[in-house]
């Protein structure tokens, strides 16, 4: 018996460059994809097959301009294309994670700070929060004198780790992750393989873009190829 | 936030004009509860006219601005009498204003500043009002041996700072603010804005943020409008606008915001 958290509908997407002559590019043309409750769906073909705008427009932060995306949220089905800004808010609240491939640093706000907020967003006490984030933090080898910091002065795998908790810190029930491994060395990279493992044993519905191989291998469930639009076509 | 609930604001068919030229024109859109709006453009796109409009300051040349009070009932704000939205501004809304000198009194004390607002909405013991421009100062980064000083001494950041305690601390439901980062330093901006980030979260305030800076919108605001020539050209999710903006003139205010 499958259960589907998100179903995406003929969903198109073009870029119209006004300030460039006009020039449109498509990228995503008619997709089509189910993905179920504790299943990791990895997103699959070369550079600029449209993986990262399919991924980007599955969290809204890309329109679309055909199709839908439906996403189960609160025991309903919401359309992502069609919902309003503070109703896509409430999804990314409760229902639908995301970890990009670089965090966005806010001065002055602690490590910590950043990996409890989403729960403390959800009505969660900061010192659960906080115990929560600080767990996440160890596991991922984040030292604990970094916690009290902002991370603009870490290195980029250090960034990526906080990312990752940051993205992981609520257990969504759907998550979009791009590239998380990217730029980790081989415990790390482990790490994340168990958290994501551990997120499918939980019902989590799991898309991803996964370049390392080895990765790919140990949580995907299956591929969904996309090919550049232009040999779509 | 739930999808049922009942907008705090909801602006129809808004219009100023200032004799035959456009102020801001046709504007149309509901603001919910918790709700962070920022409203983006160049000088001269109509930010500060429709801020004017929506905060009862400026009356508009047409349409209506639609406002439900604590007690449910919704309020026109330019139908209603003088005195009741003189009720609501004092009570319910705050305005943040680019020049702290626009909204603080610089011959009276940092605490004065901000107690004032408490008596304006009944409060009379004197301790407890000082106790409570006390608390605010701090949580606005004043130092407690300044609340006897004048602005008039501050920094302005600490101005700015101030002007936020003294319209926050009678606990509106909806704040206007207007370029309040504007003129300031790229460090005390920073400071500013994350006071600003955990003061909205944390109380659950709506307000509508007039600015030109793109990052101070992504960073506070969870919703965007864009305005050219006195008009609406696009809204949306924040980080939608800014990262896959659709119109011709969002795509050229996104791409000319220099990467430091």
């Amino acid at each position: 018996m499958t259960s589907p958290l998100l179903i995406v509908e003929n969903l198109h997407k073009t870029f119209t460059l006004h300030n460039q002559g006009g020039v449109v590019l498509p990228v995503l043309k008619g997709i089509d994809l189910t993905v179920n409750a504790g299943e990791c769906v990895v997103l699959h073909g070369p550079s600029g097959a449209g993986k990262s705008s399919l991924l980007r427009s599955l969290y809204a932060n890309y329109k679309p301009q055909q199709g839908q995306i439906r996403i189960r949220h609160d025991s309903d089905w919401m359309d992502l294309v069609a919902a309003a800004p503070h109703e896509i808010l409430d999804v990314r609240k409760k229902t639908l994670g995301y970890v990009s491939q670089f965090l966005r640093v806010i001065p002055r706000v602690s490590t910590l700070d950043i990996v409890s907020e989403p729960l403390r967003r959800l009505g969660i006490a900061a010192e659960q929060a906080e115990d929560k984030a600080r767990a996440l933090l160890s596991r991922l080898r984040i030292p604990e004198a970094m916690w009290s910091l902002a991370p603009a002065t870490f290195s980029g795998g250090e960034q990526q780790r906080v990312n990752i908790a940051h993205g992981f810190s609520v257990n969504y029930p759907v998550l979009l992750l791009d590239e998380p491994t990217a730029s980790l060395d081989a415990e790390n990279r482990q790490t994340v393989v168990d958290l994501i493992i551990e997120a499918k044993a939980r019902g989590t519905a799991i898309v991803g873009i996964f370049h390392d191989a080895d990765v790919r291998e140990l949580v995907a469930d299956r591929l969904f190829a996309m090919q550049a639009y232009k040999d779509a076509a | 936030m739930t999808t049922l609930r009942h907008p705090l604001m909801q602006v129809r068919d808004l219009s100023k004009m200032y004799g035959a030229r456009t102020g801001c024109r046709d504007i149309d859109f509901d603001l919910y509860p918790g709700e962070v709006l920022g409203i983006v453009g160049e000088s001269g796109s109509g930010k500060t006219t429709l801020l004017n409009c929506l905060s009862a300051r400026l009356e508009p040349t047409s349409g209506s601005v639609i406002y439900q009070d604590r007690t449910g009932a919704d309020i026109d704000i330019y139908q209603a009498s003088e005195s009741r939205r003189r009720l609501l501004m004092r009570t319910d809304w705050g305005v943040v204003h680019q020049n702290p000198k626009d909204g603080l009194r610089m011959r009276v004390s940092a605490g004065a500043n901000v107690g004032e607002r408490l008596m304006a909405v009944g409060q009379r013991h004197y301790g407890d009002i000082r106790e409570t421009a006390t608390d605010w100062l701090g949580r606005v980064e004043i130092a407690e041996d300044r609340v006897d000083d004048k602005p008039l001494t501050f920094s302005g950041g600490m101005q700015q700072r101030l002007q936020i305690a003294r319209n926050l601390v009678s606990g509106p439901r909806l704040v206007f603010m207007d370029e309040p980062t504007g003129g300031l330093d790229v460090s005390v901006q920073a400071r500013l804005l994350d006071l600003l980030r955990r003061l909205v979260t944390d109380l659950g305030l709506s307000a509508v943020l007039v600015t030109h800076d793109l990052a101070v919108v992504r960073l506070l605001a969870h919703r965007l409008m864009v305005m050219h020539q006195g008009q609406v050209v696009e809204q949306g999710l924040t980080d939608q606008v800014l990262d896959d903006p659709q119109h011709a003139y969002t795509q050229l205010l996104v791409s000319s915001v220099l990467q430091p």
